[in-house]
């Protein structure tokens, strides 16, 4: 009898590690593989042709930590995020809310929001050079009807970071709009109605009732937003190569010049490992505290 | 029922959405502290009417009153009166009590009063208890005393219902139909309740209100429209089984009727020969106390005789069965009924 029951577990267990073994063996050759061998290859010295690599410990870690131009992109990174997040969040937010009430010519607006994302990013920049270049730009042009002066947006330290937050804005809303416009319509019409019957206001049902049945949505958004404003770089290829003085240099395109442009790809695996640890503890804080938190439905 | 002024009054009310008929011309006039229900099949304007009076809908014509007030185009909140709604409408975030209290804190309703109505709300319900619990976590006929509690917990003297049963099942939905009759005597509130079944319309209510493609058919105590059905629609939709309808030419001597009107509990079964229609069994449903026997004829529909106890007769079997005139029921050509005295005119 005995005998059986462990046969019969034996044979659960391998049907188990069967039914595992495609997502098993794709998220090690390309998931955790790369990510071990990116950490590896963070502790190794910098080989040349005469020198091969050599273990160092955490020294490609201290001299990023010394390094001024780390801690400006961190900063950079920072402002982008805390930038971008908030106010693409809540454009989305304000679009999807409009755009799931009874107007006219609903599905023109719905479409007209989501255009952006469907715009590659390095077709995007290049629509927004035309922007903000200085004096045939389209904002150029407007300011001078107002006599105002000529502003070289992408060219001048204070504004080179701001004028690519604003493309990355511009070009997430509408797509996390889509999710709000999906979660709004899981929402049934009969709540309203019976916040109607109560006599809540429009701003307390949206308070009360519809942002906290948002929330998952919101959360998924935020974790979204928070790894785009890590990888959403294309961007800054066409507009400003990370310049002036490295006022609009990204993490990761800091990463891409470390490696590809001045070949310490030590250097570059360090800095990979420092972002994967960030969006990791972020990731872990969303799964563990926000999720209890949150009604799912 | 009383002589005062109606409490809700509804004048020639019409509304459709782009010329598709949702009501027209529903009056209607409910006392103070009647149980209304709005019968009827699927499509035929209940819901509407309901969501007219409740203010979710605003009438294309026609005037509403509630309680002396003309609230024909006000807004659902100014119309004192409550809701509960099919899917109960809950808000599945909130807990049972904040789901309760939500109106009264829309309404400012200061904390100490709030707390008491609520404990007294969850008190008449049945739910002290759960006031922590969410929605998703309670059971259908739970979830639906917690719609009735945000009902009641204001205590506003009209209460909506639209269909409010409809999602229990069929024990848990004769017992809850007690507990609202018993809540609507106990609170005194008028409630005027949507359903498409009669069994809950004919049981609960004090008024009944029978409508069919936007219009109202009859309205009426209970027993009057199933004693006095206004026309053969109410007569074939009241009662199970509903009136068998028979054409008036093989019933002669009735004046001007087209249609003659019978329900089962007036049939008999005749001996062979004395009868005064002959007709076949098409079948037999045993209903425990008693067993009632579809009858085919050609000149009638729903012909059926009601036998106490068990009773098997093979299909096809020929019948033969009386009635006394007393019992019929006359409708004109339009299908309106016809007075007895009317008739005994006519003869």
């Amino acid at each position: 009898m005995a005998h059986h029951v462990n046969l019969e577990r034996r044979r659960q267990a391998i049907y188990g590690w069967i039914l595992l073994s495609p997502a098993a063996i794709l998220l090690t050759t390309f998931a955790f593989y790369p990510s071990l061998a990116t950490f590896w290859a963070s502790l190794m010295s910098r080989g040349t042709r005469r020198k091969p690599p050599e273990f160092v410990g955490g020294r490609n870690y201290s001299d990023l930590f010394a390094d001024p131009t780390f801690w400006v992109v961190v900063k950079n990174n920072l402002i982008y995020a805390g930038a971008t997040i908030p106010i693409s969040i809540s454009i989305a937010l304000a679009m999807a809310l409009w755009a799931n009430s009874k107007i006219p010519a609903r599905g023109f607006v719905r479409t007209a929001y989501f255009t952006p994302t469907v715009l590659p990013m390095i077709a995007a920049a290049n629509l927004w050079l035309f922007f903000y270049t200085p004096g045939l730009g389209v904002l150029d042009q407007i300011g001078s009807l107002f006599g105002l002066p000529s502003v070289n947006w992408l060219g001048q330290p204070e504004t080179a970071l701001w004028a690519i937050i604003i493309v990355t804005i511009w070009k997430e809303a509408g797509f996390f709009m889509i999710f709000y416009l999906a979660a709004l319509q899981t929402i049934p019409e009969d709540l309203k109605e019976a916040a109607d019957i109560e006599g809540a206001s429009r701003w307390t049902y949206t308070r009360r009732i519809v942002l906290p049945l948002l929330m998952p949505t919101t959360l998924f958004i935020v974790v979204n937003a928070l790894i785009n404003s890590v990888k959403l770089i294309d961007h800054l290829f066409i507009l400003t190569k990370g310049g002036p003085n490295d006022a609009s240099k990204l993490i990761l395109y800091y990463i891409w010049e470390m490696a590809f442009a001045f070949f310490d790809a030590p250097q570059a695996a360090a800095m990979t490992i420092l972002v994967l640890a960030v969006l990791g503890i972020v990731a872990a804080i969303k799964f563990t505290y926000l999720d209890k938190r949150t009604h799912y439905q | 029922m009383t002589v005062t002024a109606p409490f809700v009054l509804v004048e020639g009310v019409a509304k459709s959405w782009n010329g598709q008929l949702g009501v027209e011309g529903v009056s209607l006039s409910i006392p103070r502290g009647a149980f209304v229900a709005l019968l009827g099949p699927s499509g035929c304007g209940k819901s509407t009417t309901l969501r007219l009076l409740s203010g979710l809908e605003l009438p294309d014509a026609g005037r509403i009153s509630i309680d002396g007030r003309d609230v024909t185009t006000a807004a659902p909140s100014e119309r004192n009166l409550s809701m509960v709604f099919q899917s109960y409408a809950l808000f599945p975030h909130l807990s049972v009590a904040e789901n309760v209290v939500f109106g009264l804190k829309v309404r400012r309703v200061p904390r100490a009063e709030r707390a008491e109505k609520l404990r007294r709300a969850l008190e008449i319900t049945g739910l002290l208890g759960y006031e922590a619990r969410k929605p998703g976590e309670l059971s259908g006929g739970q979830r639906q005393r917690v719609a009735l509690a945000r009902a009641i917990v204001a205590g506003q003297p009209l209460c909506l219902m639209d269909e409010p049963l409809s999602n229990l099942d069929a024990k848990l939905r004769a017992s809850v139909r007690k507990d609202i009759k018993k809540l609507q005597v106990d609170l005194g509130i008028t409630v005027v309740y949507v359903t498409h079944d009669q069994t809950e319309a004919m049981s609960m209510a004090d008024m009944v209100v029978l409508m069919k493609d936007g219009h109202i058919q009859q309205t009426g105590a209970p027993e009057d429209l199933y004693y006095r059905p206004a026309n053969t629609f109410v007569a074939e939709f009241v009662g199970a089984p509903p009136m068998a309808l028979i054409d008036a030419a093989v019933l002669p001597g009735f004046g001007r009727a087209e249609r003659i009107g019978l329900r089962a509990e007036n049939v008999v079964l005749a001996d062979p020969g004395q009868g005064r229609l002959t007709c076949r069994v098409s079948e037999c449903e045993f209903l425990g106390s008693e067993t009632f026997i579809g009858l085919s004829h050609p000149a009638a529909t729903g012909l059926t005789v009601s036998l106490p106890g068990l009773r098997h007769i093979p299909a096809g079997q020929e019948l033969e069965i009386g009635f006394r005139d007393e019992d019929l029921h006359f409708f004109d050509a339009e299908g309106r009924r016809i007075g007895s005295t009317e008739n005994a005119d006519a003869e």
